[in-house]
């Protein structure tokens, strides 16, 4: 009305509230920055060195899990990945063990069998309401209470069980398990592709042919028969007690039996949580028509009520994949050997760079939970509605 | 708008106050009280006792700065400190001092911005097994399973001691004393190892001390000794002539019980070190009889140490490389003149 004074752009509710956020921005970047340089101001102040020249320098100490080479006079850096690796290993095989306890308890806490229902009822009300450390430490109590190394209990002949671990034989791969492999590869690719064709073929003329069957069946057999015919290119590696320990074979080390029996617990019962309220959120009537439609009760579960569940559990799932990743760095406090143990702790008091090496762990973390949230993003838009809208 | 305002005060005074220290003598005497960081729990080096008052040879250390400065060995204050975040706690100012077996290394002192005064405690890396194991030597220790307590140099050395000797192990490093404890006695490693002045207080803790031996092997140097920050030369001289008046005290045989009778002595060396003669206190900028008032309040070296980890103590050890360098030791200070 009375055009563009500057008392008209200051009343006006939009440009004011710009200035007030351009303003907030501003602050927090003035702050960021002076936080920067007061860090690097104090840092060089107080005579470290800043940088990242450390990751190259020989390590020097020693790490009993590692999955890739590493001796002590590795760098840093593969010291590291060597944490790093063993952080996807907790954390995978953790979301697996949780994923598995959770669907499970979550439908038998839907069960009609009073006592499964309340048993399932009472391991999460239990599990889920004690801190996670806890568990992990309990855990890792409990196994200390196997037998000692030398009274280690043998078990199917070739297996011992300690308080420092399961020892099995391990593989020897000889010459002649290559073909073996590509012909478990050939199998994979075979049921990918015969399951392409067979759905198709469901589609066109509405004979169901037995899938899983055959694909499992040649999954199988077809490596076995040609591992026998190339005559069993595979040698056993026995542990047997030499000293204060067993040399040979593997083992898993009750460190990480803790981990895993401690996340996978705890995770499960929420997951179960998930998984209950999931299969509650599909409506009786879906049910219902699925059953007045004349399909069997299994085939019901597998195309009309867990499609529709999975809408509803894929996201808080994910969260729990998170937590659970977060959480496999507690593996601290029974010195379970991850990233933040090897790499965060034992590198860092080394080489004293505090700030540069919290910041790829932490980098780190963020990565790896970002990775699990775009894929199971993914997954998500795959299972929801695709209708007209 | 008053509570932003008031917030943007609050976060420009958190993000620019610690940016400036530089006199820690002025400060500490400005508070009134030292801040002195040692171990969480250490017996015999520092630890609570029974009524909850830190003792040991570190926090003797940390009391005989506190008398040097403000005359009263108690003006101090313990603050347990985690040998990981021992280091920053003493760069950001939150300690004024660090007296916690901390082993004097070249890129600790040089590369970390500390400046270490002395060496306090002269150890060396052991091993701890149980007696029942039958070794006699830390080289028949092939394919043991060791505990370690992370964040020392302990790692190193167990990894070059054992890469020396062609030898295997499985490490199984452990965050704390108390959990590394925990899982040594109940089997799941064969060997304990940390400094041996460790060891002596980790077994004096256990039900039947005799089932356990420390073997005679020691595989590094471990000079313990109170550090300060890098760059300020005159705390550091203040807390390293703390230390040294201990040792020389005992060097000329005067001891708490008997420092008033030496004040009237004829020796002119002891009268300088109790501040009867010279002005030494005040060029260190303390009180002139800051060697009296640490004498007398804390002891001599030899009494600290007899006190607090001697024989006649549950730890249990010897003088050994610790006696005074008149007796064939190590400890040692510069003249007092």
């Amino acid at each position: 009305m009375n055009g563009l004074t500057l008392r008209n752009i200051f009343f006006d509710e939009k440009i004011r509230s710009i200035l007030i956020q351009a303003f907030v921005v501003g602050l927090i970047g003035v702050g960021i920055y002076s936080l920067i340089q007061t860090t690097s101001y104090n840092l060089d102040k107080r005579g470290i060195d800043t940088g990242f020249e450390f990751l190259k320098n020989p390590a020097g100490y020693d790490i009993s899990l590692t999955l890739i080479p590493y001796t002590n006079t590795d760098t840093h850096l593969q010291a590291y990945f060597v944490g790093l690796i063993n952080t996807l290993l907790i954390a995978v095989t953790g979301c697996f063990v949780a994923t598995i306890i959770g669907f499970t308890i979550g439908i038998i806490r839907l069960s009609t069998n009073w006592l499964f229902r309340n048993f399932a009822y009472a391991y999460v009300e239990a599990t889920r309401n004690v801190p996670i450390l806890l568990h992990i430490i309990f855990w890792y109590t409990v196994l200390l209470e196997l037998p000692k190394i030398k009274e280690a209990a043998n078990f199917l002949k070739f297996f011992f069980l300690s308080n420092r671990g399961v020892y099995s034989p391990a593989l020897i791969l000889q010459d002649g398990m290559g073909i073996v492999f590509i012909f478990i590869i050939f199998s994979i690719v075979f049921a990918i592709i015969f399951n392409i064709w067979a759905k198709k073929k469901q589609e066109s003329t509405g004979v169901q042919l037995p899938v899983f069957l055959i694909n499992s069946g040649v999954i199988i057999f077809l490596p076995i028969i040609v591992f026998i015919a190339l005559g069993m290119p595979l040698l056993w590696d026995h542990p047997v007690l030499k000293g204060f320990n067993f040399k040979g074979g593997m083992v898993i080390r009750p460190e990480f039996v803790a981990m895993l029996l401690g996340l996978g617990i705890y995770t499960g019962s929420y997951i179960a949580e998930i998984v209950r309220s999931g299969i509650i959120s599909v409506s009786k009537g879906q049910r219902e028509a699925a059953s007045a439609l004349g399909l069997k009760k299994n085939i019901v579960m597998k195309l009309v009520i867990i499609p529709q569940a999975l809408r509803v559990i894929i996201p808080p799932l994910t969260n729990q994949y998170l937590n659970l990743t977060k959480n496999s760095s507690l593996g601290i406090a029974i010195g379970y050997a991850d990233l933040v143990h090897g790499f965060g702790g034992i590198s860092l008091n080394i080489t004293g760079q505090a700030i540069e090496i919290m910041a790829m762990v932490m980098a780190t973390y963020l990565t790896i939970s970002l990775t699990i949230s775009l894929f199971m993003n993914l997954y998500n838009k795959s299972v929801q509605f695709k209708g007209n809208t | 708008m008053k509570y932003i305002k008031s917030l943007m005060v609050a976060l420009t005074v958190v993000l620019f106050t610690s940016a400036s220290f530089a006199d820690t003598l002025n400060d500490v005497k400005a508070r009134g009280m030292l801040k002195c960081g040692s171990n969480t729990g250490l017996v015999g080096f520092a630890a609570p006792d029974d009524a909850g008052v830190w003792k040991g040879v570190d926090v003797d250390v940390c009391r005989a700065v506190a008398a040097a400065v403000f005359g009263d060995a108690n003006a101090m204050e313990v603050v347990p400190t985690t040998s990981k975040a021992r280091f920053t706690v003493l760069q950001s100012g939150e300690i004024d001092m660090l007296a916690r077996n901390t082993t004097w290394t070249f890129s600790r002192d040089v590369d970390l911005g500390l400046e270490f005064v002395g060496v306090n405690y002269y150890d060396g890396q052991g091993f701890l097994v149980p007696a029942s194991l039958g070794v006699s030597s830390a080289l028949d220790l092939d394919g043991a399973s060791v505990c370690i307590q992370v964040g020392t140099t302990t790692e190193l050395n167990l990894a070059d001691f054992f890469r020396m000797h062609k030898m295997e192990y499985e490490s199984i490093p452990v965050e704390t004393n108390d959990e590394a404890d925990a899982a040594f006695l109940a089997g799941r490693c064969d060997v304990y190892t940390t400094d041996q002045s460790g060891l002596y207080a980790q077994r004096s803790t256990y039900p039947n001390p005799d089932d356990w031996v420390v073997l005679p092997e020691i595989i590094s140097k471990e000079p313990l000794g109170p550090s300060v920050r890098h760059g300020d030369s005159k705390w550091a001289d203040v807390v390293r002539w703390s230390l040294n008046t201990m040792i020389i005290a005992e060097e000329m045989g005067i001891t708490s019980a008997n420092v008033d009778s030496h004040l009237s002595s004829d020796n002119p060396s002891i009268l300088r070190l109790l501040g009867k003669e010279g002005a030494y206190g005040a060029m260190l900028g303390v009180n002139n009889d800051f060697g009296y008032q640490i004498i007398k309040q804390v002891g001599n070296y030899g009494e600290s140490f007899e006190r607090n980890i001697g024989l006649s103590t549950p730890m249990a050890i010897a003088r050994g490389v610790n006696s005074m360098w008149t007796k064939g030791g190590l400890i040692y200070a510069p003249p007092f003149r």
